[in-house]
């Protein structure tokens, strides 16, 4: 079995998997409960000046019967006393020494209140803090979370006087709210962070109840935007990770990967994007900590499979495969190859090819069933049908060498092109004016 | 101790909940010219309704359906999906269970059909009317068509309600009788007249008729299940099974503690079978000259008859039927296949089974002679009547669909000649108008 112990930051965890600061790391007894599940850490609901929420809080996405493919909430930080959590605190590190205690902090933006507060949990026993600069909703008008997260200078200097005044890592949580993430992680790591945790959750209103006309979640007769997350953002996510994880200027700056992460699967992408630890939130809302099981078993089955004795091997991985589209090979040609042996004729590859790709596919009734074909001469090779081809190994993409040179865009527009640009279907006028 | 609740058989399986909609309505792929589609024979657009059950959307689901199907609310509950639309689904090609289309579309139609929901606006009048003779699925299927496009339309039933066959021969267990009769008053609702208790031929003339209608539309069906013209076959206990399956809807019936024998291997005596065991009976045997595998009854209805204890007897057939007053004992012979298959009396191999009641169900009659009062009104050898593909008959003012023309099939069936009648009878009307 592989081991999935890590470092980041220099605190130790069993496991890559973290539990999100958010309501599933509201309590000792919940973060206790969590750890005796499997978690390898928790970051601690964000503690600061105690506030007050609404009734209703979350809503969420469902998608063709599947619940809660993205949530949102307009819940706040703590509603909790310092002195509760600390205790707290202190009570759970003495219990689990071995896991990883993170706690999020958000404060007035002054260095006093920072410098209290971190003294308060370093005390309590925290192997580390994060800064909470990413909710969207409500704190943020008071001038705190996303409010700080979305300019870079305040980011730089609030992480500075955080590092001055702790002695345990200290890790910044981005929002997503912003245009370049790099701009972010950047700032957090000129104002003396340790790592970096995202993404905090994206500014969204999830929906309107059609009869009241009251967007979701509703609080008496109004609502108001909310943080999303849950399994929609996960490309968001991966995506700016994988930026960050990329980016020369934060080059070794720690990741926690955060965002719709609820599988063993999730979590490999995320390492191999360069994150060394995970946090989960929305799985864990949605089915309790007992998830984490799976997701323990799975990634140590993958690695075993992959041949790889730590997860640490896994990380990065995939950095490097991201690249500008102008780096891309242009003549990698690959065509659709429909397996009729498996084919159950839905003819849902025909109908979105025609209306909704390059018209490379043919159909017509035989008997009751519907055949499908491809056309090669006009695929693209987009792979939209078997995106939406509804059986496994059915429809799959197949390479073709005709013995055209590897080119990229750069390549092919730049001075002295290594080849021809390899012809690809064309659609030229169709309809007559 | 578990309480079995006995529900006489008399109930049909209840209407889907939400939550069990949805999640239905979720699974269907939704496939490009979707067999199940093409598989309905008046051409239900199925991934269409249930994706509007899907967004919430029952008054669309519903008109998706009777736009295609008038008697959508009926045919969701006795139509053979198993062989139609939900025997054509995808999913059964990937090893899955199919859409239950017949019960997602019994939930999509029922507010609307049941609920006396508007959803049709009749075209606005066109000054002909056309008389329908026989209320049963094709001619209420016709009717309403009619009614539909701003024709007068005035149905006559012989019988004390409409519905044919949906309202007197469906087995319980599939549809009861509450809902036929709602169905036929959704027809109503679409401004069709319905005359009921008036047999034509008897009570009405055909001359008559031809005078006070534009065209007519002959929906009668079939007739009842002949005697077999077996010895003992007139005493009490010995029935038609449709009469029987009728009864039951009337009245309901409690077979408690009776040994039943069904002749036929028909979708009739599948339903009389499988009615009498749900009923209570202590035993029930269906008496078949064939093997299993002539059985003109459906693979699932079969299945539900063993299901429920029904007694298979294969190659024997009935000789006579033995009693006093009452049916006692039904005598049987075995029989053995010919060399072309055809089975043929064993001699000595007699057998005596004690019964109670004796059920035919070994086809019913053709109503011949009913149509030679039809002018110009041909019928083939089989005693159908010849249509043409509209379902016009030789006679260009008489269109006929139904058991009457196809010889006895589905509900669906009869809904599609009605539906198909109306439309030619629509466009002949209008185009002789316009000739004048």
């Amino acid at each position: 079995m592989a081991d999935l112990s890590v470092n980041i930051a220099g605190i130790d965890s069993p496991n890559p998997f973290w539990l999100a600061s958010a309501p599933p790391t509201n309590t000792g007894d919940q973060i206790a409960r969590a750890f005796d599940a499997g978690w390898g850490g928790a970051v601690w609901k964000t503690l600061g000046e105690p506030i007050e929420n609404t009734y209703s809080r979350y809503s969420s996405v469902d998608i063709n019967g599947q619940r809660m493919m993205g949530l949102n909430n307009i819940e706040l930080i703590t509603d909790r006393t310092l002195e509760d959590n600390l205790i707290e605190i202190a009570e759970v590190k003495r219990r689990y020494p071995d896991n990883a205690v993170i706690v999020s902090l958000m404060v007035e933006s002054n260095p006093e209140a920072w410098d209290t507060i971190i003294k308060q949990v370093e005390q309590a026993g925290a192997d580390g803090i994060e800064l909470n600069f990413g909710c969207p909703h409500g704190m943020s008008e008071r001038g705190m979370g996303a409010a700080v997260g979305q300019v870079p200078e305040y980011t730089c200097d609030i992480t500075t006087w955080a590092v001055s005044s702790a002695t345990v890592p200290v890790f910044v949580k981005l929002t997503p709210n912003i245009t370049d993430i790099r701009a972010a992680s950047r700032a957090a790591l000129k104002g003396g962070a340790d790592a970096v945790s995202l993404i905090n959750t994206i500014n969204s209103i999830t929906g309107v109840d059609l009869d009241t006309m009251v967007p979701r979640p509703v609080v008496g007769d109004k609502s108001s935007h909310g943080g999303y997350c849950g399994p929609a953002v996960k490309p968001i996510a991966l995506h700016m990770v994988s930026q960050i994880a990329a980016d020369p200027e934060t080059d070794g700056l720690p990741i926690s990967g955060i965002g719709g992460i609820a599988t063993w699967q999730d979590a490999a992408e995320y390492i191999l994007l360069g994150a060394t630890t995970v946090q989960v939130c929305t799985a864990v809302m949605h089915y309790g900590y007992r998830i984490v099981e799976g997701m323990i078993e799975g990634l140590s089955n993958y690695l075993d499979s992959k041949g790889m004795a730590s997860v640490n091997e896994l990380r990065g991985l995939s950095v490097g495969k991201v690249t500008d589209w102008a780096h891309l090979d242009i003549n990698y040609v690959i065509k659709a190859n429909i397996d009729q042996d498996k084919c159950i004729g839905c003819g849902l590859c025909y109908i979105s090819c025609q209306d909704g790709a390059h018209q490379a596919i043919g159909a017509e009734r035989s008997g009751d069933r519907t055949r499908v074909w491809i056309i090669e001469d006009a695929c693209v090779g987009c792979n939209l049908c078997s995106l939406v081809c509804p059986v496994q190994g059915c429809i799959t993409m197949q390479e073709r060498d005709y013995g055209q040179t590897h080119m990229t865009w750069v390549e092919y527009t730049g001075d002295e092109p290594p080849g021809e640009l390899y012809p690809r279907p064309k659609h030229g006028l169709t309809i007559g004016g | 101790m578990t309480t079995v609740v006995a529900t006489s058989g008399l109930s049909p399986q209840p209407t889907m909940t939400s939550d069990e909609a949805l999640v239905e309505a979720h699974r269907c792929l939704m496939c490009w010219d979707a067999p199940c589609t093409r598989a309905c024979p008046t051409s239900i657009d199925v991934p269409g309704f249930i994706k509007r059950i899907a967004t919430n959307d029952l008054v669309g689901s519903a008109r998706t359906i009777l736009e295609s199907n008038l008697l959508g609310g009926s045919c969701a509950r006795v139509c053979p999906t198993e062989v139609l639309c939900a025997g054509a689904c995808v999913l059964n090609d990937l090893h899955e269970r199919p859409i239950d289309i017949g019960r997602l579309q019994a939930y999509a139609t029922d507010d609307v059909v049941f609920g006396g929901f508007e959803l049709f606006t009749p075209a606005p009048s066109t000054g002909f009317s056309i008389g329908v003779i026989g209320g049963g699925p094709a001619g209420l299927s016709c009717a309403g068509e009619l009614a539909k496009l701003g024709h007068s339309a005035v149905v006559y039933e012989a019988s004390e309600h409409a519905g044919g066959l949906n309202t007197y021969g469906v087995a319980n267990y599939k549809m009861d009788l509450p809902t036929s009769l709602a169905e036929v008053d959704f027809i109503e609702g679409l401004g069709v007249e319905i005359r009921t208790g008036v047999a034509v031929g008897s009570d009405l003339g055909i001359d008559e008729l031809m005078e006070q209608h534009d065209a007519l539309f002959v929906g009668v069906g079939l007739g009842s299940v002949p005697l077999i013209g077996l010895e003992g076959e007139d005493l009490a206990g010995s029935e038609d099974a449709l009469e029987f399956i009728a009864d039951v809807r009337r009245s309901g019936c409690d077979m408690t503690g009776q040994t039943v024998a069904v002749i036929g291997g028909g979708n009739t005596s599948i339903d009389a079978a499988t009615q009498a065991a749900m009923s209570g009976a202590d035993h029930v045997y269906l008496i078949y000259r064939r093997g299993r595998n002539d059985m003109r009854a459906y693979p699932h209805d079969i299945e539900r008859a063993l299901t429920n204890g029904v007694e298979f007897m294969h190659w024997a057939v009935p000789v006579r039927i033995e009693g006093d007053d009452r049916v006692k004992a039904i005598v049987c012979q075995r029989t053995l296949p010919n060399d072309d298959g055809w089975p043929e009396l064993v001699d000595g191999t007699e057998f005596r089974i004690p019964v109670d009641r004796v059920l035919r169900a070994t086809g019913q009659e053709k109503r011949t002679s009913w149509f030679s009062m039809l002018p110009g009104v041909e019928t083939d050898k089989g005693g159908r009547v010849v249509v043409n593909d509209s379902y016009r008959t030789a006679n260009g003012r008489i269109w006929a669909g139904g058991d009457c023309v196809n010889g006895g099939k589905e509900v669906v069936n009869a809904v599609a000649h009605g539906k198909a009648a109306a439309f030619d009878i629509d466009e002949t009307l209008r185009t002789a108008a316009a000739g004048k």
